[in-house]
């Protein structure tokens, strides 16, 4: 049968942001897959030349609204770098606690849009219901829903008080109690499992060698989580990362679904650790040098790399996101399996392509 | 060593010839590092490419400076990955690479009439 290359993207109902994929098929099997991006790139890091570093700190919380908070740490933990300022403990902590709301909510978020993808949309609307839990602190906490911009050069900027640590904790209840009732609604369901068992298998080898990160590595069997190098405060916590074997949709979905529960115990024991101290100290001087840092993203690790040259102006800022990590691993997948099946298979890789593109 | 943070410098950071990228970074694979990313910067007269390389949590850093304009060698033989920054330095830096798996002709994000590298202080035309 004659080869056909079919378009998928840039718009499309299982993508929550625009990616182009050119894909070429026999047989409705997928043969090859070409990439093409470009929709939202806003040139993000040129914008370093006109914006000077502690400006730039609401830019990179804007490169993506879903891990907007841990952009910010990542940067500030750069400049602090560079800088040779200590955060106080409180504010490790506290950076803590919002990143893995951060994460929650992202997980959450795209639990909700994986089941969407299936037609699943009562559970779609139970996953995002659940996540507006956690909107809802957030905006208690920082004052926005989304960009919570809670980092600065320094430490953090807002604290959270004890009424609203045990409000926080009373969610993480709530929570935990309603992700768990849908765990086994969408994890045991036949349809579920057809769709995904087996499905856009990366191996273990492919995964490292290809450079995935997050959910995406750790489910291929690779024990490798950017918070293992406990910055931050996870040198303070139990933090063990959340591994799967079997490297296909399915696996990446538990992946997923069990660093929402790692999140809630990592805030738990966060709050009960949570030392008292001033929230930030004053960075003095300007950052020269060069520094690279890295955090862990709900969708895998993210490096920044940050030259400084003594201004208020940085050399550079560059910035490597999960998802451009993980976009040749999709590739490597992506062959081999039914069109019908890309779908979700692209969703399993959780796209940030806002991320991607800057 | 585990590393979130690392500050660059002569010491954990190697220099490389553009004619010794291809091997320097064949034996870092041989020895089990994995590709994380490359990063560019542009020194005025010329760009400075890192190589991001990671293995079990610990980053290494190679670091090639070539005229502007040039063209040095992909490593997408070695790490197929890497096609994606290289073509985004390719087209943002004005660096060519010689042997991209993949080569979105400096089209990966930036439209066909943006004729000039936009990250460079002196921008090269683009052929």
């Amino acid at each position: 049968m004659a080869r056909t290359v079919i378009p998928f993207g840039p718009q499309h109902p299982v993508l929550p942001e625009p990616l182009h994929l050119t894909l070429t098929v026999e047989d409705e099997i997928v043969l090859e897959a070409i990439p093409k991006l470009g929709y939202v790139h806003r040139g993000l890091e040129k914008l370093a030349e006109i914006r000077d570093h502690t400006q730039m700190i609401q830019i990179v919380e804007r490169v993506c609204g879903i891990c907007s908070t841990l952009h910010a740490m990542c940067y500030c933990q750069g400049i602090e770098a560079l800088m040779k300022v200590e955060i106080p403990p409180r504010a490790r902590f506290l950076r803590v606690i919002w990143a893995e709301m951060h994460r929650m909510h992202s997980h959450l978020l795209w639990l909700g849009l994986f089941a969407d993808a299936f037609g699943f949309e009562s559970l779609f609307m139970q996953f995002w219901k659940i996540r507006e839990r956690i909107m809802d602190l957030q905006e208690a906490t920082s004052g926005n829903r989304i960009i919570v911009s809670v980092n600065c050069v320094g430490g953090v900027k807002r604290d959270i008080d004890a009424a609203a640590q045990q409000w926080i904790l009373d969610t993480m209840k709530i929570v935990e109690k309603e992700v768990l009732q849908l765990k086994s609604t969408i994890m045991d369901d036949f349809t579920v499992k057809r769709r995904t068992v087996g499905i856009g298998v990366l191996s273990k080898e492919k995964a490292y060698e290809m450079g995935a990160a997050g959910p995406t590595l750790r489910a291929s069997g690779i024990f490798q989580d950017m918070r293992q190098t406990g910055y931050a405060a996870y040198s303070e916590l139990n933090f063990e990362p959340v591994v799967e074997t079997d490297g296909d949709c399915y696996a990446r979905t538990i992946c997923r679904f069990n660093e929402v529960f790692q999140a809630i115990g990592l805030i738990r024991e966060a709050f009960a650790k949570l030392p008292h101290s001033e929230l930030a100290v004053k960075a003095k001087g300007l950052p020269n040098g060069e520094v690279i840092s890295r955090v862990e993203q709900p969708r895998g690790e993210c490096l920044y790399y940050l030259k400084g040259n003594g201004t208020k102006f940085l050399d550079r800022v560059r910035i490597r996101t999960p998802t451009f990590a993980n976009i040749p691993a999709l590739l490597e997948m992506l062959p081999g399996c039914d069109l019908a099946d890309v779908p979700v298979l692209i969703l399993t890789i959780d796209p940030c392509i806002s991320c991607t593109e800057r | 060593m585990k590393d979130s943070v690392i500050v660059l410098t002569e010491e954990n950071t190697s220099e490389l010839s553009p004619d010794r990228i291809i091997s320097q970074i064949r034996t870092l694979k041989d020895e089990g590092f994995r590709f994380v990313t490359m990063s560019s910067t542009d020194l005025g007269e010329s760009i400075c490419v890192l190589y991001h390389l990671d293995k079990d949590l610990h980053l290494v850093t190679q670091k090639v400076e070539v005229p502007k304009g040039s063209k040095i060698p992909s490593i997408c033989s070695i790490y197929a990955s890497a096609f994606l920054i290289e073509n985004e330095i390719k087209e943002h830096f004005g660096v060519d690479f010689d042997g991209l798996s993949l080569d979105f002709q400096g089209m990966l994000y930036l439209d066909e009439e943006v004729q000039k590298t936009p990250f460079c202080k002196i921008a090269i035309k683009r052929v």
